[in-house]
């Protein structure tokens, strides 16, 4: 039987693959090509960073990402605004409502509804919880980059509480899909705020215990500190974002600086920046993150609107013709979505800005010179979520 | 000198030379698997899992006590890989050089008053030689495997071990400067009737070594850990960047070596500072003789190694790990001066007094 592919393609899939071959066994006279990834522990997901070690110092990287790419952009463009949120919900799978957020914001702002101020309310907690779900696993899993293994497990732990509400809630622990145009799938079940209350006592006690565990430790201190120092105009050169770009000193949050639909300015809260621009100074601001994100929930509650949770809305969503840009605070840094509408029944093109993706760009300028115990943790602390760079 | 459990045979039996090896061999056979099960099943599955609120295995028999045995299994019956490039004379050998080094520390291990496999003169000695003969078997692992995460690794614990050689057998020469022998029954008879400045403690016979010695003591469990290649000091395997260091390629039965190799040594290691620290078989008020004290001591010396062991394996479940240059820096700058000075301070006391 005839093959479809040609020998030309043939030759140069070999050859493609000779290449890879050679940076995982060759052992050049020149410093030593080592291929972390894709398949490798640290990199949670298929994250591929060549380095070339002298010793083990660090003297070139290269991140290769790609291979979990899934095509996300172009497979919103045939699909109607509604199935669009299934999609986006796997972007970042760890603070999934977070995605749908921005995306629901852009085509309300182009169809001119707003959703009634209840469902903003339960938004803002969802958002935050999902934050609060995302950023208490790293808080753990820097731990087991670090060698202590310890320390996940507690995180897994509390963070199930958050899970157990983000389901109860929208009936999906990772992926709700909860978010509508114009509004919210349904309404909070009975007995959720009180729950969410206990719940977020409990992150902040998980707070406390992984700073005394964890950040305490002298040799987590001894890791982090000074190590992967980006200053804060590097960090605006390559474009990172969220906790990142706030470790290296930059006073910048979405959610306060830019007006939004969404609650969080009728709450009392802060924005935690670090001068240092390090190891430790990434997971200390995740840190009050987790712990501001929580006070906002409590706060939320409190003077959560009665009312409706749903605008008026046609049962077939057409959205009129038009371009949106919104883009939102979300757990791993500033994620956009620029929609442009050309009146149908589903996007005509959708651009996803996601943030680890602009994050690990700085990966070659800020892995120069370390050594790879140190890649390990810098790569940690960076934070980045593979769907959130390939999407 | 002593028989093996000589009192277990009456005096009218008189076992050949041969026999009494034979014996000897069976049991320490035995002993390192064993131990290895049951620091495994102890730390590993149960004690860990309750430091991390959470079950550990629970399917396999009550609790799953049965676990070991089904992983046990799981290893046997799997395939024995090699890479292409690897050097498979070398890359089969070294499991079993790191194998050997773990039943040779058995050897010496006093469990009684009469009870050691062999009861050397140079006890310590051997015991601290024999256990740095992993270091070939390592650094042969890390090259032969011929992957560049092995490579490192080997290297990786190469350095180490020989960094940490030096500090452990620093803690030990203060308790062997104190019992005046080398010979671990005599450093545990020395325990039994030592005083502290003609005191006993409690008014019981006997002062452990490690109420004098204990900056000795600390020294010897700091770098026992790091010859364990255990957190903090487990660069060498450290699983989130070498992907597991000079263990990568190995499966089946082989990696079960370096397995057995890795908690059988931290079972044999924490028998010995049981030994050399915490009067080893002897338990104060108890002068029992024949199979009896015999026994005793073994239950004496297996809870006292039980005590070292949570220690270690405590240490190993809290602390994140260094970085090889931190850990250079810890064992020559922090560990052996102060280990020297501790020394100091024992010849002089030990001169004066």
């Amino acid at each position: 039987m005839a093959s479809t592919v040609s020998d030309r393609q043939r030759a140069a899939y070999v050859a493609g693959q000779a290449a890879d071959a050679r940076v995982n066994i060759e052992l050049e006279a020149e410093g030593m090509t080592l291929n972390i990834g894709p398949q490798h522990p640290a990199t949670h997901g298929t994250l591929r960073i060549v380095v070339r070690l002298d010793g083990e110092q660090v003297i070139w990287a290269e991140p290769v990402p790609g291979y979990m790419h899934r095509g996300y952009e172009k497979l919103s463009e045939v699909r109607t605004y509604p199935q669009v949120t299934t999609l986006i919900n796997r972007i970042d799978w760890l603070g999934s409502f977070c995605n749908e957020v921005p995306f629901i914001l852009a085509a309300e702002q182009l169809m001119g509804v707003e959703a009634p101020p209840r469902a903003q309310w339960i938004r803002t907690i969802l958002f935050e919880l999902g934050r609060i779900a995302n950023v208490t696993l790293f808080l753990g899993d820097m731990g087991v980059q670090l060698g202590a293994i310890t320390p996940v497990f507690y995180a897994f732990r509390d963070r199930e509480h958050v899970l157990n509400l983000i389901e109860g809630a929208t009936g999906g622990r990772f992926h709700p899909n909860y978010d509508r145009i114009g509004g919210l799938k349904e309404d909070l079940p009975k007995g959720w705020i009180d729950e969410t209350k206990d719940v977020m006592k409990k992150v902040r006690g998980f707070c406390d215990e992984i700073e005394d565990l964890l950040m305490g430790s002298e040799i987590f201190q001894a890791r982090c500190r000074g190590i992967g120092v980006i200053p804060p105009a590097i960090a605006l050169e390559y474009g990172m974002s969220g906790a990142n770009a706030r470790a290296s000193g930059i006073d910048f949050d979405i959610r306060r600086d830019e007006a939004s639909p969404l609650a969080w300015k009728s709450c009392d809260w802060k924005v935690w920046t670090h001068p240092d621009g390090d190891s430790f100074a990434r997971y200390w601001v995740r840190l009050q993150e987790v712990r501001e994100a929580s006070k906002i929930v409590d706060q939320l509650l409190d003077s959560l609107p009665s009312g409706t949770i749903q605008a008026k809305v046609p049962r077939i969503i057409k959205v009129p013709a038009g371009e949106a840009w919104v883009h939102t605070e979300n757990p791993l840094g500033e994620m956009g979505y620029y929609v442009i509408s050309q009146g149908g029944l589903g996007p005509f093109r959708c651009k996803i800005r996601t943030p680890s993706f602009s994050n690990i760009s700085v990966v070659p300028w800020v892995l120069r010179g370390v050594f790879v115990p140190d890649v390990i943790t810098i790569l940690a602390s960076l934070y980045f979520i593979l769907g959130d760079i390939d999407r | 000198m002593t028989h093996l459990f000589a009192t277990l045979a009456s005096p009218h039996i008189h076992l050949a030379y041969w026999q009494e090896t034979l014996i000897k061999v069976v049991l320490v056979l035995v002993a390192v698997p064993t131990a290895t099960a049951i620091i495994v099943q102890t730390f590993l599955f149960k004690v860990m899992a309750y430091m991390q609120s959470r079950l550990g295995p629970m399917e396999a028999g009550p609790h799953g006590s049965l676990q070991l045995l089904a992983d046990g299994v799981k290893f046997v019956q799997k395939e024995l890989l090699a890479p292409e490039r690897a050097d498979r004379l070398v890359f089969g050998m070294a499991p079993v050089i790191v194998l050997l080094s773990t039943f040779m520390l058995y050897v010496v291990i006093p469990v009684g008053p009469g009870g050691a496999a062999e009861n050397l003169d140079t006890g310590i000695f051997f015991a601290l030689a024999v256990s740095s003969i992993s270091v070939v078997g390592i650094l042969a692992a890390g090259w032969a495997s011929a992957n560049k995460y092995s490579l490192i690794g080997g290297l990786r614990a190469a350095g180490q071990l020989i960094a940490y050689e030096l500090p452990l057998v620093l803690g030990v020469v203060g308790v062997v400067m104190l019992a005046g022998t080398l010979n671990l029954q005599g450093i545990v008879q020395a325990q039994a009737s030592w005083h502290l400045f003609g005191h006993t403690i409690l008014g019981l016979h006997g002062v452990p070594f490690v109420i004098p010695q204990f900056v000795g003591f600390l020294t010897f469990l700091v770098a026992a850990q790091a010859e364990l290649t255990q957190v903090p000091f487990d660069m060498p395997v450290a699983e989130s960047e070498l992907v597991a260091g000079y263990q990568t390629e190995y499966s089946g039965l082989l990696f079960l070596f370096f397995y057995i190799g890795e908690f059988g040594t931290a079972f044999g290691l924490s028998a010995i500072a049981a030994t050399l620290f915490l009067g080893g078989w002897y338990l104060p008020g108890f002068h029992a003789h024949g199979f009896g004290g015999d026994l005793l001591g073994f239950g004496v010396l297996f809870a006292k190694t039980m005590a070292v062991a949570f220690l270690i394996f405590w240490i190993r479940f809290t602390y994140p790990r260094f970085r090889e240059d931190q850990l250079q820096a810890f064992a020559w700058k922090l560990l052996i001066p102060l280990a020297l000075v501790n020394l100091g301070v024992t010849a002089l006391v030990k001169v004066v007094a």
